[in-house]
């Protein structure tokens, strides 16, 4: 009898679960040689979820997604990933787990001695350890055609603007298709015509994949189009959170400031 | 002032620690499968190829200059057909070897240490780590190894030329033909003289490129850190060179010179 009550109502694999909390964070503390930066914060990521972090420079936002990595280790609170605490990953679980996450730098990061192809190239061959050259350049093809930068293909990361090179390093993250997506600043330094792009891009991801994403961004059109959830950050804490509309609406003074210039 | 110094002693102690870390992590990851061949081959022609015009034309106008000091007091002591033999000795034992890796620590160990370290300002290291790649592997691995097995070749290049410009400076006053002097250049020497100079320079080779790699890799996030990177990997190859050195030639004359 006990069998077939199990039949009746199979439990889901966990991936499946809507709810499913991808990244949880709880009184997450990071401390450097004489000043805390994070000093608690606490948040979970639902998969299929774009969150949004608002804050100022130097409120500790890449500090804040660096620990979700593993570059940088919390001095406290818990940090899990797929239900795994990263801060007592080995070497390898660290590398399993980095491969589901992709990781925009704030700065592009391109490896700047290889062309953008081979920067393209690089996480299939490394990473993905695909080693049949027409599917990669399939790949890489179909990526760059996505941030609209198919005719850079050959060119050194010197010879690309600002925008350019933040658009392969996004393309560069995206090739792999992760899980969980890390945005530090994806449209800082671009025009509105591309932010608008790129932020487009990102809910596509969205949409297409799966990813839950955290995006950390300045530009409040970006966090319009983009955020189902949005965390205001000051001084190392989470001050507010709520819809793009909510917060629209709050008395907050810091939270007001992020949303006076759009009216 | 105590504390300065406690301090100072303090962060010395902990730049040898991780040092040792680094050179631990160096290793294992040769052997962690994946080998990055091509990289390494890139690297052996940059570090090799590249610096062969350098080593050259400095070993050929030691070699030069060695003669011409030296032939005054040799002639004095009347022992003139003893100098392809003393200089063959003194360049492959010692200067050879010596000059090359402190040419290289000059250019490859400070163009590893900025190159590195440009990477890491520009979170470049970080970005490969983070992608589960393994920049370790590929960045500091083929550049440790090529080091090793470059100089080393450099240095016999080196010898070869440095003794061609002292033959070019004994032909000025005396007349010898090409092959009897590297016939006396050659049966002057020993094995005892070649092999303790080859295996030094693979040390050599290797204090080059764990410095230029380590100081880079290490380096702190800001565009000075390059330079300083740069630099500072300059000053301690250069350094241990000297003190490989010291060391190398104890251990050859307790095995070698008895
Ligand atoms: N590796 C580090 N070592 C020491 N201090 C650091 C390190 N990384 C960050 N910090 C400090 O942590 C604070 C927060 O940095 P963080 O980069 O997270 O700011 P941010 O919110 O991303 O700002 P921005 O919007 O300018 O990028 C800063 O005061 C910075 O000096
Ligand atoms: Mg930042």
């Amino acid at each position: 009898m006990k069998a077939t009550n199990e039949n009746i109502s199979p439990k889901k694999p966990a991936s499946t679960q809507k709810d499913e909390v991808v990244i949880h964070a709880k009184g997450i503390k990071v401390g450097f040689v004489d000043n805390e930066v994070l000093k608690n914060i606490t948040f979970d990521l639902k998969r299929g979820e774009n969150m949004v972090v608002l804050g100022k420079s130097g409120s500790g936002k890449s500090v804040t997604i660096q620990c979700i990595v593993g570059l940088l280790k919390p001095d406290a609170g818990d940090l899990t990933v797929f239900g795994e605490n990263v801060a007592e990953m080995n070497d390898d679980e660290l590398k399993q787990l980095r491969m589901k996450i992709g990781f925009l730098f704030q700065s592009g990061a391109l490896y700047d001695s290889m062309t953008v192809r081979e920067n393209l190239e690089f996480p299939l061959t490394r990473v993905l350890k695909l080693n049949d050259q027409q599917e990669i350049d399939k790949r890489v093809e179909e990526v760059l055609d996505g941030v609209g930068l198919l005719d850079a293909i050959d060119k050194l990361p010197s010879d690309l603007s600002g925008g350019m090179r933040k658009r392969v390093g996004l393309a560069r993250t995206l090739i792999v298709k992760p899980e969980i997506m890390l945005y530090d600043e994806p449209t800082t330094g671009l025009d509105p015509i591309t932010s608008r792009e790129i932020s487009e891009l990102i809910l596509n991801m969205q949409k297409k994949y799966k990813t839950s994403s955290i995006i950390i961004t300045h530009d409040m059109e970006c966090a319009r189009i983009t955020a189902d959830r949005i965390v205001v950050m000051d001084d190392g804490e989470y001050i507010a959170e709520g819809s793009y509309k909510e917060l629209q609406k709050s008395d907050n003074k810091i939270v007001k400031s992020f949303f006076s210039e759009t009216i | 002032m105590a504390e300065q110094a406690i301090t100072g002693w303090r962060k010395w102690a902990e730049d040898i620690g991780e040092q040792c870390v680094f050179f631990a992590r160096f290793f294992r990851n040769i052997f962690a499968g994946g080998f990055e061949w091509s990289e390494f081959v890139r690297q052996c022609y940059e570090i090799g190829y590249r610096s062969m015009m350098l080593v050259g034309i400095t070993s050929f106008i030691m070699g030069l200059v060695l003669i011409v000091q030296l032939r005054p007091s040799i002639v004095a002591l009347g022992a003139e057909s003893m100098l392809p033999k003393t200089l063959a000795v003194s360049f492959i034992r010692e200067i050879g070897p010596v000059i090359t890796a402190i040419i290289c620590a000059g250019k490859i160990a400070s163009s590893i240490g900025a190159e590195l370290g440009s990477m890491k300002v520009n979170e470049q290291i970080d970005a490969m780590e983070v992608s589960g790649a393994n920049p370790l592997q590929y960045l500091v691995v083929t550049r440790i190894l090529a080091t090793s097995l470059m100089v080393p070749l450099l240095a016999v290049i080196g010898d070869v030329i440095g003794l061609f410009g002292g033959f070019l400076a004994l032909n000025i006053t005396d007349s010898i033909s090409l092959p009897l002097y590297f016939h006396k250049c050659i049966a002057s020497l020993d094995f005892s003289d070649f092999l303790p100079a080859v295996v030094k320079t693979i040390f050599f080779g290797f204090a080059i490129g764990f410095v230029g790699c380590y100081k880079g890799y290490h380096s702190n996030k800001g565009t000075e850190s390059v330079g300083i990177a740069a630099n500072s990997a300059v000053v301690t190859a250069s350094l241990w060179i000297f003190v490989i050195d010291a060391i190398a030639v104890q251990i050859t004359s307790l095995l070698f010179y008895k």
